[in-house]
């Protein structure tokens, strides 16, 4: 299994490291060419969306990252990436999110809290969106104090929060079972 | 405040591989936002003219911060001047995204740096060697950036400093346990810090590069010295097509290692921001706060 990292801007380098964890192999993308290599999931890290979708279309990827997603490529998108696949973006996802939802750096915070699936884990929230809305193919996977912060649509998994900064693989490991899963069909 | 500093030091993660433009209008904000800024520093005056005007040059005018603030969601940074506390309460207090205690203000204070462990937001510093690098981290920097030499469009002290760092660094990193004691005297920092180094081969926070970018080349160049970003101050808007500028050199960090795109990125840019010489610098910014 080898695992795309969008590395257009932002925290990629650590879900790099996340992977290298659980053992699985993953490389970065950074241009078109990079996005050539065979890959079994996406990760979109987290960032700046504004930066990050100016790269990629500027970069000529915006159509080749939707398309391979809307056509089942898994992928797992944390914060900025969480807004990357909304309604507003790429659109895989049938979500609606607001951006900087807990306000400026001010408003950032770490908690322990359920995510389904898994059980209590560490959340780090940065600068966060949370997601508002959701269509009915939509699983909410945790909420806090009413706001959505993680989900799953398919092969689609988004957090709010930034499992990539905590010592804890287990979302990692629930979105490459996801991969494993469907690459068993 | 453990958590704070952690969470403070995460933003700057989430800031890695990108530009942080230096802005003086809500409209330039705008510009640097679009053109894919992960960040933009609010001053009244970019370096360039901040060295062309001499004098003493403080804290921006909270009000054009918050113009700032408002037309932008990606994060806002400003400056307070070396050891000014009270101007860095004042960035508090409107909750800016990130305070740079910087050197290209005047100096507030000769001796002491603001003690930043006091403070719920985050501080980026500038350094020329690790020992600058660790104290400012030591007194709860949770980003650090090169000084360079800003205003200059002269890219040659941000390489010095950032070539400095990485060299200290690997000395660290090559050395035995016992001589880390030694190190730690020499460097002037506290000890856990050094065995951080040591065993990490790195800062325990972002490192950025700062001071006299004006290309996309400079830079790649200094990505692949080993920065984790760039803050490009007077580069963009002192140039003569600000928004190519602006964009080229986001694409240019993303993709520092491809010479191909560097070289496409570099075509038809325009004019670059005229620069002076090291040589011809009467005012050495990065002397200051060591």
């Amino acid at each position: 299994m080898r695992i795309a990292i969008l590395a257009l801007q932002g925290a990629f380098a650590e879900h790099q490291q996340m992977l290298r964890r659980t053992g699985t192999d993953s490389f970065l993308v950074r241009n078109a060419d990079d996005w050539q290599q065979q890959k079994d999931g996406l990760i979109i890290p987290g960032g700046e969306s504004t930066a990050m979708m100016r790269i990629i279309n500027d970069g000529g990827l915006f159509e080749p990252v939707r398309n391979a997603i809307a056509g089942g490529l898994p992928v797992f998108g944390t914060c900025a990436g969480l807004i990357m696949l909304d309604k507003e973006h790429l659109g895989t996802m049938d979500i609606t999110v607001k951006r900087n939802a807990y306000g400026r750096q001010l408003g950032s915070f770490h908690t322990v809290h359920e995510m389904r699936g898994i059980g209590e884990i560490p959340m780090t929230f940065i600068r966060a969106p949370y997601i508002t809305a959701v269509g009915d193919s939509v699983e909410i996977l945790a909420e806090i104090e009413g706001n959505i912060v993680a989900a799953r649509q398919g092969c689609q998994i988004v957090t709010a929060f930034h499992p990539e900064l905590n010592n804890d693989t287990r979302v990692h490991e629930l979105f490459i079972n996801s991969v494993i899963n469907l690459r068993a069909k | 405040m453990e958590n704070r500093t952690e969470l403070n030091r995460n933003l700057a993660q989430m800031l890695k591989g990108g530009v942080i433009m230096d802005v003086t209008t809500p409209e330039q904000a705008r510009i640097a936002e679009a053109a894919g800024a992960c960040a933009v520093m609010a001053l009244e005056r970019i370096p360039a003219d901040i060295r062309a005007a001499g004098g003493v040059s403080r804290m921006s005018d909270p009000k054009m911060i918050k113009g700032i603030q408002e037309a932008v969601t990606i994060p806002v940074m400003a400056k307070c001047r070396i050891g000014h506390f009270v101007e860095a309460q004042i960035l508090e207090a409107i909750e800016i995204d990130y305070i740079d205690e910087s050197e290209v203000l005047s100096p507030a204070d000769d001796v002491y740096h603001i003690d930043k462990r006091k403070f719920d937001v985050p501080f980026v510093c500038g350094a020329k060697n690790l020992g600058e690098a660790l104290r400012r981290i030591n007194e709860g920097a949770t980003m650090i950036r090169t000084k360079g030499e800003p205003g200059t469009g002269d890219v040659i002290q941000a390489v010095r400093h950032m070539r400095m760092i990485q060299s200290e660094i690997r000395r660290l990193v090559s050395m035995s346990e016992d001589e880390l004691y030694e190190a730690a005297k020499q460097l002037r920092v506290p000890f856990d810090l050094v065995q951080y180094v040591h065993e990490n081969g790195k800062l325990p926070v972002v490192n950025f590069a700062a001071g006299g970018v004006a290309t996309p080349a400079d830079a790649a160049l200094m990505m692949q010295l080993g920065a984790e970003g760039v803050f490009v101050g007077s580069g963009i808007f002192k140039s003569g097509d600000p928004v190519k500028r602006a964009q080229a050199i986001v694409k240019a960090v993303t993709n520092y290692n491809n010479p191909k795109i560097i070289a496409e990125l570099s075509e038809n840019l325009g004019e670059a921001m005229v620069g002076i010489n090291e040589s011809e610098i009467e005012l050495l910014m990065a002397e200051r706060g060591k």
